[in-house]
């Protein structure tokens, strides 16, 4: 969208341009009845990983594996890529599509950080611990909560990488706002999965 | 072709109707089947690993892919005509959540002819259900078809939950809503609290037996008990998921033909609340004998008896409602009023089984059988025989003939009790669940003998049933608006089968009954809410189908990435995942089309409307 073309709707932009339209407010409702279903979803690998995280069955045990400093930094990333995407929203309500670009581009690529952090992770235990998906009953839930948030945060990058393509070709609409509305709580939700991992996984594996 | 790319609710409603059909008719043929085996002791008309498999596939077909698909069907075809909105929130996922759904079960079913079916019991219990145990790919089929099929009950739940929340016409507030919209509603959010449980359940399953994961292997530090805490937690409700739809088609029937208010509606939507609330508290309930220690088992005994509180509230409002009505004993009333008592004598066993000292000695017996093919079969089929008869004319414009009507119930319902009454007493007398046979002259032999006969009586109600739809499907569809003349809530008002658009004009509602409400003012139909204008449609697409498609792909390749195969291409194929890759592209490319290229609708303009409107 070239900036003439911005300065000119201007004013009948609306202020929450994700909530003008029936079938965009559609989509946000859809959207949190959906991320309750996702709560559901990583409560009950939550509660699997609970159940199995002392059950090493003679491999590696969480206090031996982890490395806090790598996943702090992981942490940092995450979080503060949540941070850019607020401020994408912002831009997007100010009908900025340039500046709501570039924060995307910002958000996507501290996902891409956080997932290139994570593999690391994984594959020097794999590598180095023998600790794989077989090992034990523990392994198997870390692998799977934790890859299932990786999961999560490599879907959320596509998503969003789509997104900026749409955006460059379709501009900021009623149509597309919706989209990069949902997508940010998207990526909300998956920041604070990461936070009760980090602290039920990692700083307890760590103390306890 | 039109029907593979279809976004219609109504049209996505029928192909519900016979999905549902199609694997009911094969959950019911594993019935008839396993029936026979037990009509006599020690008979050898199946071994024992395919009686395993046909109870394991007859109750997951049953439970996942017969009932579920018909609800969903009258939810599609009603639901949008009850609360007055020309579509649902979102067309295009209301196809995919079918075509995921259709695949998911055409996959599980695919395991008859791709090496052995699932036989670990519908609940899919570890151990017996990983690999070391279960070595064919049935469960494999079982964990990914469920896991298909689950995403697009999924995506119906949060669909219908959207629909009821934001595209109510204009005066339908909560507590004006029908009795089936609001059991549509909560049934879509016990859906959605639900499912994802069995999704990660199926999914932990999946990776123990592919992955060679530890989840429940025992000798690796997993637990099987963690499978039965995962499955119930979603197994309760799921009845639930199944029985709310039903009450809310009784509460429907049972009013129209009784010319009268259903009593105490908002007590029925406050029990409905409850019962949702409560359906997810007690899932240990099934797990009494697994040894959970006697304050576990006393607590959850307790939570599962306060269900019969509000579940007791609904059965008197529809005597209540009835009492002092002008009844009519149409084929639709007739199923309803015959689900009230045997839905109650499921209600009553379900009480005594949770009584945990005395399930003890219930567990894995007939009586268990009995009891919950009462609340399923004598609970929910009846109400959607109820439902089917009551709506046909509106999904279809044709009345079912009323003499094959009556016909289907009553030997259904003789066929039914003779069925499943007797069990108890087998129950009782320690016949056990899930067992190829037995000995005789334990005084089994005559009384499965009667319940073999019942099971066959049922076979025939089903077939006239069968035999109705046929002759009715040539008849012209000339059906009126109100075929039964006291119709109270709005499908009513429209033409039968509805114009694709629904309602040309927006109705405005006054009160419950909104149509009731007008036809006792004096009325002829509602007052619309908004001037005829164009209307905007959503366009027919053939992404919902591809994508299921794809998905379909990807798990079969998932399911298959461990084996060899005689041919070294295929090993190739499988072994590298490229398979799985394939079908995800498909599905990924699939939703790439969806983004990249809008889709803007289109619109009936008024002229048009006026030149469709039927007289
Ligand atoms: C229509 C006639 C039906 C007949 C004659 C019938 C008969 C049976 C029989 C004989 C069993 C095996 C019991 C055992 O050995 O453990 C069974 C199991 C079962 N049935 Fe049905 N059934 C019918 C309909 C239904 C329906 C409509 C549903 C659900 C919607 C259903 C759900 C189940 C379930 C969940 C099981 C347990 C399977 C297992 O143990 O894994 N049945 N049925
Ligand atoms: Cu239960």
């Amino acid at each position: 969208m070239t900036t003439a073309h911005a300065e000119a709707s201007k004013d009948t932009f609306p202020h929450e341009p994700e909530k003008a339209t029936l079938e965009g407010r559609n989509k946000v409702l859809a959207f949190w009845l959906f991320l309750g279903g996702e709560a559901v979803l990583f409560g009950t690998l939550f509660a699997t990983f609970l159940a199995l995280r002392n059950q090493t069955n003679e491999g590696p045990s969480a206090n031996e594996l982890f490395h806090l400093p790598l996943v702090a930094a992981a942490t940092f990333i995450l979080l503060v890529s949540s941070l850019t995407s607020v401020f994408a929203i912002q831009a997007m309500h100010r009908n900025r599509p340039a500046l709501l670009r570039n924060w995307l581009l910002v958000t996507v690529g501290l996902g891409l950080g956080f997932l290139v952090l994570e593999i690391y992770e994984f594959t020097q235990y794999v590598r180095h611990e023998e600790f794989g998906m077989t090992t034990s009953a523990f392994s198997s839930a870390f692998y799977t909560l934790v890859g299932f948030h990786g999961a999560h945060v490599a879907f959320g990058i596509a998503w969003i990488s789509i997104l900026i393509g749409q955006l460059a070709r379709k501009g900021l609409t009623v149509v597309t706002a919706p989209k990069v509305y949902v997508s940010a709580m998207y990526w909300h939700f998956i920041d604070v999965v990461w936070v009760f991992i980090f602290t039920v996984v990692y700083l307890l594996g760590k103390v306890g | 072709m039109d029907w593979l790319t279809t976004v219609d609710h109504k049209k996505i409603a029928i192909l519900y109707l016979w999905a549902g059909g199609l694997f009911f008719g094969i959950g019911g043929i594993e019935a008839l089947l396993i029936r026979w085996q037990l009509i006599k002791p020690m008979n050898n008309f199946l071994d024992a690993q395919t009686f395993n498999e046909l109870i394991t596939m007859h109750g997951t077909t049953m439970i996942f892919l017969g009932v579920m698909p018909v609800i969903f069907a009258l939810m599609n075809a009603v639901i949008p005509l009850q609360i007055g909105a020309r579509d649902v929130a979102f067309p295009f996922l209301n196809a995919l959540g079918f075509w995921t759904f259709l695949f998911g079960g055409i996959l599980l079913n695919l395991s008859w002819v791709m090496g052995g079916a699932p036989d670990a019991g519908w609940t899919a219990y570890t151990p017996l259900s990983t690999s070391t145990y279960s070595t064919t790919h049935g469960v494999d089929f079982y964990t990914i078809g469920l896991q298909i099929a689950g995403l697009g009950t999924l995506i119906g739940g949060i669909n219908f939950l959207a629909t009821i929340i934001t595209m109510r016409a204009p005066g339908m507030t909560y507590m004006r809503m029908p009795m089936f919209a609001w059991t549509t509603f909560i049934t879509s959010a016990i859906i959605l609290f639900a499912f994802p449980a069995i999704t990660v359940g199926l999914v932990l399953l999946t990776f123990d037996r592919i992955l060679g994961a530890n989840f429940f292997e025992v000798g690796a530090g997993g637990s099987p008990v963690l499978w039965q805490h995962i499955f119930w937690i979603f197994g309760h409700p799921e009845v639930y998921i199944l029985i709310l739809p039903a009450f809310g088609i009784i509460s429907e029937v049972i009013p129209t033909f009784s010319r009268k208010r259903l009593f105490g509606y908002s007590s029925m939507v406050f029990a409905t609340i409850l019962i949702a609330f409560l359906g997810f508290m007690v899932w240990a309930h099934h797990m009494f004998t697994t040894g959970l220690g006697p304050v576990a088992n006393a607590l959850f005994s307790v939570s599962t008896m306060l269900i019969a509180v509000p579940t007791g509230i609904k059965i008197f409002n529809w005597l209540f409602t009835m009492w002092g009505g002008q009844v009519r004993f149409t084929t639709p009333n007739l199923f309803a009023v015959g689900f009230i008592p045997t839905f109650t004598m499921g209600g009553v066993t379900g009480v005594m089984l949770a009584s945990a000292p005395a399930d003890f000695q219930f567990h894995d017996t007939y009586f268990v059988v009995a009891h919950f093919h009462y609340v399923i079969v004598g609970g929910l089929v009846l109400g959607l025989f109820a439902g089917l008869h009551y709506w046909w004319p509106k999904m279809f414009g044709r009345m079912l003939s009323e003499k094959l009507g009556k016909w289907t119930f009553w030997t259904f319902i003789i066929g039914f009790h003779l069925t499943f009454f007797v069990q108890h007493f087998l129950g009782l007398m320690g016949m056990q669940r899930r067992v190829f046979t037995y000995l005789p002259n334990q005084q089994f032999d005559f009384l499965n003998l009667v319940s073999t006969i019942g099971a066959g009586l049922m076979g025939v109600g089903m077939i006239i049933f069968l035999v109705n739809i046929l002759l009715t499907s040539r008849k012209p569809a000339d059906a009126s608006n109100d075929p039964w003349e006291d119709g109270r809530t709005l499908e009513w008002t429209i033409p039968s089968p509805p114009p694709e658009y629904n309602f040309k004009q927006t109705p405005l509602i006054r009160g419950i009954d909104a149509f009731w409400k007008e036809k006792v003012a004096g009325n002829k139909g509602m007052t619309p809410a908004e001037p005829v204008g164009s209307i905007h449609m959503p366009s027919a697409t053939i992404l919902p189908f591809t994508m299921s498609i794809g998905i379909f792909i990807a798990g079969l390749g998932f399911m298959f990435s461990r084996d060899e195969f005689g041919n070294a291409f295929m090993s190739f194929l499988f072994n590298n995942y490229i398979v799985t890759a394939i079908g995800l592209i498909i599905t990924f490319g699939s939703m790439l089309m969806r983004s990249l290229y809008d889709d803007h609708g289109w619109h009936i303009e008024p002229e048009e409307l006026e030149g469709s409107e039927r007289t």
